[in-house]
């Protein structure tokens, strides 16, 4: 066991994963020499080598359409997208042909790739650098998305992702590279792909989240704790494919829903959710189910951006309604 | 022969593959070609030293004001200050300017205020409002992505029947791009009044220059499209100036664009959440310290007579205090005001978006109760 937060249980995930299968190959803008921009990566390329661990030009669609060549040709690519808001010179590579190849191949030829990047906001970053990508990847049948919480279980997904033989997008909230750490065993393990879990049990109402809300939404399920609402909160993990299962089980229970979010609102991840449990437990709402997702504007700018990110406080207001509707 | 002609003959037969690199200003700021000397007076010289003063003092001033916590992520300018003013200098009135994140010589000179500038780095989207009939477009930091801009907004000119340039900047990284590729080709092919600057600083963040790509020079990837390319000494005022004027009188007359690597250094960090040592040596920098743009032209202005030490020092430190006086306006005006986040994403706010904003005002009050 070691103590790590989330940049450093990356680092030490990826070091894990090159050290056990020499097909895998981290790569990405300055991810060799520098070790990343988050550091993800520090101190890999000294350890295993330029031809495994480098830098490459600047240019988001050759880094991902490389990607599928390599993972055509038998190895396991992990590209880095330094922020989010740069993956869209990607997204041809990424639609066109990272989520199809299984698919019109029938079967004959498969992606196992993974591509990491930073998530979301909140940290006062520069333009394009706080969004939330989740909605988009999320649409696109064929990837597999997945956003950790906590440094345990990026090490878990991470492992997964780089072992799964579909294209796996890994979001990383980059509001938590540095907000705490945890132990994280030195050993292998995996946490399935596509297995939300619940992090804190109650009986009045289902919140799901994920990534650097779901912390916040813990705090605000401890607010309503205070007030008697015991709130039931759901760390969804993967955002496609969904854990149908444990959040039908919780509203099942708790007859409540709520889902928090940090992308837009309309069309987000949110409507998926809610249409998720209007399908499948419809008959046992005791409240309308409710989005608590970003306003539909362009994110702001650092000095407004506290606007639109909600604070606990704010989401204990939004999830009351629900609890004394 | 004319002095313009002269030089017009020599750009235009200039061989990108060559990997010459014009020079007319040495670092020791001794002129060693008077032929090419474009022909500006002293005094508009100094007005041109002046604007690069500022933006280095205006630059030193953010830097200091992020390491006090006042500022946010700012990307600095030093040492690649001729590579901006001089091209902003040879441009006319009404031509575009489009820059990329690094050109803060260009924007002053072309008439962007510095507080704008200011409240961009300081997190306020009104750092994108420039001042009615300033033709400069908002910083690009998806990086690659304001070339095509710049080939849009020439095509536009060259349709409206006007004669207006547009200058282009981005870095060496960003040549990388499929983005940048394309400008040149859509540019080539039609016949585009556009100047690409690229401001080669040797970096991009900690990937070095030459493992961005194997050409030799940056310049000759306009080979490529059939276009124009040259290598200028990005340190040198009066090479970036000739060079870039050139290219945009000929882009004027019908010509077409050019490619300009400004061959420069970045001396400073990436942006201030940057660490160079992590990937460079502090002798390479230390080396490319007397090549600095503000040096040589200090050195030219002082041994013409018209210019001193003390007035530099003197000047340096006004630009400081006017820097932070402008900077204190921004600190106590830039916070925006919540209706100012949703209004603008489109004409007319939607009823969905309104709807929104008026729940958020009703947070707000509660909150306040
Ligand atoms: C498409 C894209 N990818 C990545 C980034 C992140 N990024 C910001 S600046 C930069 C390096 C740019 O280098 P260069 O073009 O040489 O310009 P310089 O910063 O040296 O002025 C990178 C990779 C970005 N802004 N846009």
């Amino acid at each position: 066991m070691a103590l790590m937060n989330l940049i450093t249980a990356i680092n030490h995930t990826l070091d894990l994963a090159l050290a056990q299968d020499e097909r895998v190959v981290v790569f990405g803008e300055d991810v060799g020499v520098e070790g990343g921009v988050f550091r993800a990566t520090v101190g890999l390329q000294k350890k295993y080598g330029e031809e495994r661990v480098f830098d490459t030009p600047l240019a988001e669609s050759a880094i991902v359409g490389t990607a599928v060549g390599m993972a055509l040709n038998g190895l396991r690519p992990v590209a880095e997208i330094q922020f989010s808001g740069f993956v869209y010179p990607a997204f041809n590579q990424i639609i066109s042909h990272v989520a199809r190849m299984r698919n019109r191949t029938r079967g004959q030829r498969y992606l196992p790739m993974v591509i990491r990047m930073p998530h979301g906001g909140g940290i006062k970053a520069l333009e394009h650098h706080s969004e939330s990508l989740d909605t988009f990847f999320g649409h696109i049948p064929g990837l597999k998305v997945v956003v950790p919480s906590t440094p345990y279980d990026a090490k878990g997904l991470l492992l997964s992702a780089i072992r799964d033989d579909d294209p796996v997008i890994f979001l990383e909230p980059s509001k938590l590279y540095r907000a705490f750490r945890q132990e994280v065993p030195e050993e292998d393990y995996t946490i399935p792909i596509g297995k939300a879990k619940v992090v804190k049990p109650g009986s009045d109402l289902t919140v799901v989240s994920w990534g650097a809300y779901l912390h916040e939404a813990l705090k605000a399920a401890e607010l309503l704790q205070a007030e008697g609402i015991d709130a039931e909160v759901i760390d969804l993990r993967t955002i496609s494919p969904l854990d149908r299962e444990t959040i039908l089980e919780s509203v099942k229970k708790t007859g409540r829903f709520a889902v928090v979010h940090e992308a837009a609102k309309s069309f987000g991840p949110g409507a998926e959710l809610v249409a998720l449990v209007n399908e499948g437990a419809f008959l046992y709402l005791e409240a309308p189910p409710l989005r608590l997702a970003g306003f539909d504007i362009t994110i702001p700018l650092p000095r407004g951006e506290h606007h639109y990110f909600m604070d606990a406080q704010r989401m204990a207001a939004g999830l009351r309604q629900v609890a004394n509707f | 022969m004319l002095i313009q002609e002269y030089t017009a003959q020599l750009i235009r037969d200039y061989d990108a593959l060559s990997g010459r690199m014009l020079q007319i200003l040495d670092e020791n700021g001794v002129v060693k070609e008077p032929e090419l000397m474009p022909a500006l007076s002293d005094a508009e010289w100094l007005e041109l030293y002046k604007t690069m003063v500022l933006t280095r003092a205006a630059d030193d001033k953010a830097l200091q004001l992020q390491r006090q916590g006042r500022m946010l992520t700012y990307a600095p300018n030093t040492g690649q200050e001729a590579a901006q003013v001089g091209p902003a200098a040879a441009m006319a009135k009404n031509d575009w300017l489009v820059p990329a994140f690094r050109e803060l010589g260009a924007w002053l000179y072309r008439g962007v205020p510095l507080k704008t500038v200011y409240l961009y780095w300081y997190g306020n989207e009104y750092g994108s409002h420039f001042p009615e009939g300033v033709r400069v477009l908002p910083i690009a930091v998806p990086i690659g992505t304001q070339l095509h801009h710049a080939v849009g907004v020439a095509m536009a000119s060259k349709i409206k029947g006007e004669n207006d340039v547009t200058v282009a900047y981005i870095g060496d990284g960003g040549t990388s791009t499929g983005d940048f590729n394309e400008a040149l080709n859509f540019a080539g092919v039609f016949n585009a009044p556009v100047v690409f600057i690229v401001q080669n600083n040797q970096y991009a963040i900690s990937v070095p220059r030459t493992k961005q790509t194997i050409a030799k020079t940056i310049a000759q990837k306009a080979v490529a499209a059939g276009i124009p390319g040259m290598v200028v000494d990005g340190n040198d005022l009066f090479a970036m100036y000739a060079a870039v004027k050139e290219a945009i009188e000929r882009a004027r007359s019908g010509g077409g664009p050019t490619l300009i690597e400004a061959y420069t250094y970045r001396l400073g960090a990436h942006t201030t959440s940057d660490d160079p040592t992590k990937y460079r040596e502090d002798s390479e920098v230390e080396a490319w310290k007397p090549r600095d743009p503000l040096g040589r032209m200090k050195a030219y202005l002082i041994s013409k007579g018209l210019w001193s030490e003390e007035q530099d020092l003197a000047l340096y430190e006004e630009y400081g205090a006017y820097a932070l006086e402008v900077f204190r306006q921004v600190e106590a005006e830039g916070e925006p005001r919540v209706e100012d986040l949703f209004k603008y994403t489109y004409k007319e706010m939607p009823a969905h978006v309104r709807e929104q904003y008026e729940e958020y005002l009703q947070y707000l009050e509660g909150k306040v109760d």
